[in-house]
């Protein structure tokens, strides 16, 4: 879809913001760029829509080289998100959106129309529509900086740090929102963040730049985690990636038990026959009532006699991850994780060491789906190992400060 | 002008260098003096104005209009009581100089940060204290920017007070209309030109010199 | 107070007497005349002035000379320069025109230029990137957006064309000043309270023209920006 051929970027000064960049970009997902400042990332950003000219090597988009393409008509077909929105102060939110879709010719009232469906698309309410951008707040800035992009529905997408500018809470609904656009509309996104948490989050694949514009691995999130190429990356990813790995094994691989667990009507004796030192105690319907403590049982009558321990919380086996597993079996008061179906009925419970076992059959997994990975992402993949051999030892790890671009 | 007439000529200047230097300092005096009344004013006015946000609209609109009106009205305005006296160019020159010193006094204290000001009210410095040694020294650079313009178009506007007989440099130009001769008129116009380019110099050697700090955030950055 | 009223009389009675409302030297006449000075030169004025600083704002290329150029026009002695060219090409109006013309494009040049210049960066880059040509860009993006300052410059330039334009009856030409300068010569106190009432009419005028103007032509948008900072 998207192809870079051995890219350059030099600027006269004498800096080089990208170095020999190949990579092919697939179609329908939501590829990451991600590195420290400086490492070119928003160059090869811009270098798509040829708001940067490369120096050397060719881009091409669905095999036409974009040089041919004149640069306006260009853009008019690529969606354009950035940091701080960059939305035009003197126009209405409505006339905004409608940007790309008057500048290609369409009449007033088909814009005005196509405007209304995507401020709707993004979650804003319709009489928005008719403020100025100063009177939104930054996330609604950011939403309709989405729906401008979106105007004349481009199949490509480029977003260049576009959720940055927020504070936590919102990025976080932005990103979930996103999702959910994504989905709908399975667009080609190339996004750009400095945040390793969002690329892993948001990316169906990871490219990670390294200072000096070399691409220093391009992976799924998951094997990005689970190998990375060097030192670098693996720096860069973090020390806590082995935990964050877990997000990517779902939760029904965690094998799970069911002795400690059992119904209230269960008389006290035989809870103690069981041999754990809490029991999980359930309703009718297995659903969870609460831990209670071997050593602060009553001396006889049932375990709805017996004082609770409060629950904290369970993860689902349907949709969480073995990371919400993990997380619930460490806040727990039994240390044990509560794994519940779908009807919130208790399936069976696991201890953070049974948990880690499952990281174990993740990789097992992953190296037999190995051998199946696109050929372009692989060979990309050799060329940053070849050249991290020769960088040698000055990786530096994503020293922070300099400006970007 | 008769025909063959140069547009300067030098002898004329070498004649005249004594009396030149003597209405320079008098062009000076009517120029600059407005635009120290104007600071006492604006800035008083200014911090006024920053506390009480609502008083601003109205100071400027004030401002603005008695900008625009033509000096050559307000001498003849303000002559009735002053007399063909420098006070009736001043006045009028002075209240030209608050269009442009208040705002700037005004966006001045705005450039403060915020945390700064609260800083400083946290380390126990009062309303009054805090605005003389904290906010106007870091306003200093953008009331500085204004005086500069307020002090070259005063000391251009001068001349214009020649029609009440005081218009310091601005005799030369009379003078040379009178007497069809352009070298006075050049001359007067060159020194007019110098002044105010200099003084202009001056001022922004004066606010380095006024505020280190910002010199080597400058070079930093 | 007194004297204010008596001022305000003065100015009355003038304006009351009916010779000064016809024929030659008459308050329409002069007005024509001023209104045409100030006019035509501030027409000539917007149309260089403009021209060049939204390119050399949009471009970037010549800012140095821009500003160069500014600060040496705001030293320039109005009064000077008119009775200059006067002096030098003789009593006509197209000299004093282009003199006219020459202090009214500095402001408007140096304001349109920093207009075009402080556009945020972040609006630009997106007005390309939504794929708008240069053009499109400067018209669409950039114009909208230093509007508030152009107008600034237009209406700068205004107020000093219109004060220029009454100092040009000083070395004999017409206009509303002509009032002021023979009444100082004839010593018709009058005659000059009364001029200087004209004229600070008219400035008024332009200002509540230009307020008008900036209430009309500039985004709702922006307003909001302006009146936050």
């Amino acid at each position: 879809m998207i192809r870079f051929d051995t890219v350059s970027k030099n600027y006269p000064n004498g800096t080089t913001a990208v170095d020999e960049l190949s990579l092919e970009l697939a179609e329908g997902g939501i590829t990451v760029l991600v590195g420290p400042s400086g490492c070119g990332k928003t160059t090869t950003l811009r270098m798509i829509n040829r708001m940067v000219e490369p120096t050397a090597g060719t881009v091409s988009l669905r095999g036409q080289d974009i040089r041919e393409i004149r640069a306006p008509e260009l853009r008019r077909g690529i969606g354009y998100v950035i940091q701080h929105a960059g939305l035009f102060p003197h126009r209405t939110i409505l006339d905004n959106i409608a940007t790309v879709p008057l500048l290609l010719g369409w009449n007033r009232r088909k814009a005005q129309a196509r405007a209304a469906e995507l401020l709707e698309l993004v979650g804003l309410p319709s009489e928005m529509g008719k403020r100025y951008p100063n009177q939104l707040s930054g996330g609604q800035q950011q939403r309709v900086g989405v729906a401008r992009a979106l105007g004349a529905d481009p199949p490509v997408l480029l977003m260049d740090e576009p959720f940055s500018a927020v504070d936590p809470i919102v990025r976080a609904e932005l990103q979930a929102e996103f999702i959910r656009l994504q989905k709908e509309l399975h667009k080609t996104i190339v996004f750009v963040t400095h945040d390793i948490d969002e690329a892993i989050k948001l990316g169906d694949n990871i490219a990670v730049f390294r200072t000096g514009g070399r691409l220093a691995q391009f992976d799924t999130p998951e094997r990005l985690l689970a190998h990375p190429a060097d030192e670098f990356v693996a720096g860069f990813v973090g020390q806590d990636r082995g935990i964050r790995r877990l997000s990517f094994v779902k939760a029904a691989e965690v094998p799970l038990r069911d002795g400690p667990v059992l119904p209230a009507t269960t008389p006290v004796a035989r809870a103690r026959a069981a041999g754990e030192p809490w029991v999980l105690v359930v309703d009718d319907e297995r659903r969870p009532l609460g831990w209670a403590a071997e050593a602060e049982l009553p001396e006889n009558g049932t375990l709805a006699d017996a004082s609770l321990t409060r629950l904290g919380h369970t993860f689902s086996l349907v949709g969480d991850s073995a990371r919400a597993a993990l997380d619930s079996a460490l806040l727990s008061p039994s240390r044990l994780a509560v794994g519940v179906d779908t009807d919130g009925a208790v399936v069976g419970v696991a201890d953070a060491y049974e948990l880690s076992a499952a990281t174990a059959a993740a990789d097992r997994a992953e190296a037999e789906a190995a051998g199946d990975k696109s050929a372009g992402a692989e060979a990309a993949w050799d060329k940053s190992a070849g050249a991290e051999e020769e960088a040698g030892g000055k990786a530096d790890t994503g020293s922070a400060g300099g400006g970007e671009g | 002008m008769s025909d063959g007439e140069p547009l300067v000529r030098w002898q004329w200047i070498g004649d005249h260098a004594g009396e030149l230097a003597d209405y320079t300092g008098i062009h000076l005096r009517l120029g600059l003096l407005p635009v120290l009344f104007g600071l006492i004013i604006s800035v008083p006015l200014g911090i006024l104005c920053h506390r009480r946000r609502w008083l601003y609209g109205p100071v400027l609109t004030v401002a603005n209009i008695l900008y625009s009106i033509p000096s050559l009205a307000l001498f003849m305005i303000f002559v009735k009581y002053t007399g063909l006296t420098e006070r009736t160019v001043m006045i009028p020159l002075t209240l030209y100089t608050l269009s442009v010193l208040v705002p700037n006094v005004v966006d001045g204290l705005a450039s403060v940060p915020e945390p700064v000001r609260q800083a400083a009210t946290a380390l126990g410095f009062g309303p009054i204290r805090r605005v003389v040694q904290v906010e106007l020294p870091i306003a200093v650079p953008i009331v500085i920017a204004g005086v500069r313009v307020a002090a070259v178009s005063s000391i251009s506007l001068v001349a214009v007070g020649q029609l009440i007989g005081q218009g310091g440099l601005g005799y030369y130009i009379t003078r040379g209309l009178q007497l069809d001769f352009p070298t006075p008129i050049v001359t007067a116009i060159v020194l007019i030109m110098l002044l105010a380019l200099t003084t202009d110099a001056l001022l922004v050697l004066a606010q380095r010199l006024l505020t280190p700090w910002s010199r080597s955030k400058v070079t930093a950055s | 107070m007194n004297d204010l009223l008596n001022q305000l009389r003065l100015v009355g009675d003038w304006l009351a007497s009916s010779k000064q409302w016809h024929g030659d030297g008459g308050i329409p006449q002069r007005l024509l005349e001023h209104l045409t000075y100030s006019g035509l030169s501030l027409l000539f004025a917007a149309l260089i002035g403009l021209s060049l600083g939204l390119l050399v704002g949009h471009t970037g290329r010549g800012a140095f000379a821009v500003a160069g150029v500014a600060n040496l026009a705001r030293a320039i002695p109005t009064f000077g320069l008119v009775v200059l060219v006067v002096t030098l090409a003789g009593l006509s109006t197209t000299p004093v025109l282009v003199a006219l013309v020459a202090l009214a494009v500095p402001p408007i040049l140096i304001n349109t230029f920093e207009g075009v210049r402080g556009v945020d960066p972040a609006t630009r880059d997106a007005a390309r990137g939504v794929g708008m040509t240069e053009w499109q860009v400067l018209v669409r993006a950039e114009v909208p957006m230093a509007l508030p300052l152009i107008l600034l410059g237009l209406r700068i330039a205004a107020i000093q064309v219109v004060a220029t334009a009454t100092v040009a009856a000083y070395p004999g030409l017409g206009g509303l000043g002509r009032f002021i300068v023979d009444g100082l010569s004839r010593n018709d106190y009058e005659l000059v309270i009364g001029g200087s009432a004209l004229v600070v009419v008219l400035a008024l005028v332009v200002q509540i023209v230009f307020a008008a103007l900036r209430r009309t032509i500039v985004s709702p948008g922006l307003r909001a920006t302006v009146s936050k900072s």
